[in-house]
């Protein structure tokens, strides 16, 4: 069901490049497809600065800012304002290369994933055969970027905050890889693209995400955690604690470069959200068969903006776990539990069509989480909340 | 010069320079890095010779480099451990002062 | 042809980088460009998996290794006697003859170089199709050999019981 709004970006692009000469067009063509996504994607981010300090705001109990245009809504503006007028102070002993480049590394190869994300029908940038692969290895690359940020300022914080930072994210990287085989073992190919044709089929109205099923739900849930700590977002966000390490890795640095920080970090946010919907909450596809009138491309930007507003719930409910607390959930109880999904996936194919699948691979993975939980919980002790009130 | 014989002589630059850092400095781990750029080069040699060869369908070459890289990435683990333990007793890492079983 | 020359002078120049700086944190951020410099030559030769695996791998894991490494042994900035062994002389002629020999066998064989031009269309499905096929014990004896590597590093770098830390 292709009609032209769910298609109009795409025409628009055909209809500018038919004005030019033949051996221009790709260039072209390219250059209009990155200067969209440089334009929608910053965009984005002021969106959600924005609604994140309004809804921490009002989960606190306070109104977030309102001084700036109605509501608050020019916020993102003054704070890009105020960024890019700040005198840019870098310490005396820090070394000048890397402390440039770490902020423009981290941008960089944070919008290289935004290349294989399907944002609509016929709109992937690249659409590549191993295209999980390629967003992966640019995610890689971005904790090589944290660590010079930490390293080239020459600060005991900034290298405690980076290195903790970076074992973070190599902590959680293998958890997040493996929710995503689950995804490639359902559907037996690495390009997004196909992922997200696998999910746009419907039975009775209902749509076939992956998400519905028993191991792409905690595969899900699991790719939700670590996707979380891959973006050092709060529950694990102690690397940028603001009450422990003063900023941590980006401590030393003040004005543009900081917002670069900020921007690349919000960035990757967008980033694994879209790839958490494409991979489990299909892409750009409709909930229900009717509503495929809708263009595809709202769809897609809907399902980030859940993810992001669910990522500011978290932020605002949670307390910060420790480093050791984070470390041990990942390697104890995060990995075991995704080698557990990826066994019960490959049972899912090995038993045929029916209802008993989902009965025993339910049941398979409902009780390793309970009794997981239990043991884990053994030794510590936990008892009824006692509160004390100041005298 | 086809190309083939571009991309192979830029492996042998290649090695030759890691196998330069591996004998030249002191630091245990710079040597270490030579070894991985030794072991970098001769990958850039198999998928060259896998692209330019008789059967690129077999997929030999693009295997061997595979597994190649995962088998570097393990040795490098446990080398850094090592030198780590190294450190840990003698407190240093050059490699000019841990001589003793010289002699 | 441009393209080419410019990922493999940038590959060079992280190699060169890499064995020649003072500072030991900056060899290791120029190793990682070598190994980014490698990875697009091998994209640049069509092996697709390869060039994504090794970004991951060598990048994304052995480069954070090797500056977690530097950063556990760190004792003084520099030496004093400088960042080259009293032998480096004898190093630098052997890589040189190293390199002399390699490319003299690579010149003066062109003639009996495979000449094959068409580019192999390979997808990741008959990848996975070799792997599980025709080279599963390979990947079976990687999986026990990174075990195995696994708990020794961990052995080897474990602190020992009641040694002063």
């Amino acid at each position: 069901m292709t009609n032209t709004l769910d298609q109009i970006f795409v025409l628009l692009k055909h209809w500018i490049i038919g004005f030019l000469p033949v051996w221009l067009q790709p260039i072209v063509a390219a250059l209009l497809s990155v200067v969209a996504i440089l334009a929608v994607f910053p965009g984005l981010f002021a969106i959600s600065v924005l609604l994140e300090r309004k809804g921490l705001g009002r989960m606190q109990n306070r109104i977030g800012p309102n001084r700036v245009g109605p509501l608050g809504v020019l916020q993102p503006v003054a704070d890009g304002i105020k960024a890019l007028i700040k005198e840019d102070v870098i310490p005396y002993s820090a070394d000048h290369v890397v402390h440039f480049l770490a902020p423009v590394m981290l941008v960089v190869v944070v919008f290289m994933g935004y290349a294989v994300l399907p944002m609509g029908r016929n709109m992937t940038f690249v659409p590549m055969d191993a295209g999980l692969l390629f967003y992966f290895a640019m995610g890689a690359s971005a904790e090589l970027t944290v660590f010079m940020a930490g390293w080239s300022s020459r600060n005991k914080y900034s290298l405690l905050g980076a290195m903790r930072a970076v074992a973070q994210m190599i902590s959680y990287e293998v958890p997040l890889l493996m929710s995503s085989v689950v995804i490639v073992m359902m559907t037996g190919s690495l390009s997004l693209d196909k992922i997200v044709e696998v999910q746009n089929q419907y039975t009775w109205g209902l749509p076939h995400w992956f998400v519905f099923t028993p191991m792409g739900f905690a595969a899900f849930v699991m790719f939700a955690i670590a996707a979380t700590a891959e973006t050092n977002r709060s529950p694990f966000d102690l690397p940028e604690g603001e009450s422990e390490l003063v900023a941590g890795y980006f401590t030393e640095y003040s004005g543009f470069k900081f917002a670069e920080f900020f921007l690349g970090e919000y960035v990757a946010m967008l980033s694994i959200s879209g790839l958490g919907a494409t991979l489990f909450l299909g892409g750009w596809s409709a909930p229900l068969a009717i509503l495929n009138v809708v263009p595809s491309w709202f769809w897609f930007f809907a399902k980030i903006m859940t993810w992001i507003c669910f990522y500011i719930w978290m932020r605002g409910t949670f307390p910060r776990l420790r480093q050791d607390q984070l470390m041990n959930f990942a390697w104890k109880f995060v990995l075991p539990m995704t080698l557990l999904n990826l066994l019960v996936a490959g049972l899912w194919r090995f038993m045929g069509e029916g209802f008993l699948r989902w009965v025993v691979c339910s049941a398979i993975l409902l009780s390793a989480y309970i009794i997981g939980g239990r043991i884990g919980m053994r030794s510590k002790k936990f008892g009824p909340r006692s509160y004390r009130y100041a005298e | 010069m086809s190309p083939l014989s571009c991309y192979l002589l830029v492996a042998a630059l290649v090695f030759a320079i890691g196998l330069a850092g591996a004998l030249t400095r002191r630091n245990a781990i710079l040597v270490l890095i030579g070894i991985e750029l030794m072991l970098n080069a001769a990958n850039l040699n198999l998928i060259a010779f896998w692209r330019y060869g008789p059967n690129p369908a077999a997929l030999t070459g693009l295997m061997f480099a595979v597994f190649s890289i995962a088998v570097a990435a393990a040795e490098a683990a446990v080398g850094l451990g090592l030198v780590i333990s190294i450190y840990r007793h003698l407190r240093t890492t050059d490699l000019d002062e841990i001589s003793r079983m010289k002699g | 042809m441009v393209i080419f020359a410019i990922l493999a002078a940038l590959t060079v120049a992280g190699g060169l980088a890499a064995v020649m700086l003072r500072n030991t944190v900056h060899c290791a951020l120029a190793v990682a460009v070598a190994f980014a410099g490698l990875a697009l030559l091998f994209l640049r030769l069509n092996a697709q998996f390869a060039g994504f695996a090794q970004i991951l791998v060598y990048v994304g894991a052995v480069a954070i290794l090797v500056v977690f490494a530097i950063l556990l042994t760190r004792n003084s900035e520099t030496p004093a006697t400088g960042v080259f062994s009293k032998t480096w002389l004898a190093g630098l002629v052997i890589a040189a003859a190293v390199f002399a020999v390699l490319a003299w066998a690579v010149i003066k064989s062109q003639a009996a170089l495979p000449q094959e031009q068409t580019e192999p269309q390979i997808s990741v499905a008959q990848i996975g199709n070799a792997l599980m096929g025709r080279y599963v014990l390979p990947l079976e004896i990687v999986a026990v050999l990174l075990t195995a590597a696994m708990i020794g590093a961990v052995i080897v770098a474990m602190h020992e019981k009641g040694s002063a830390k």
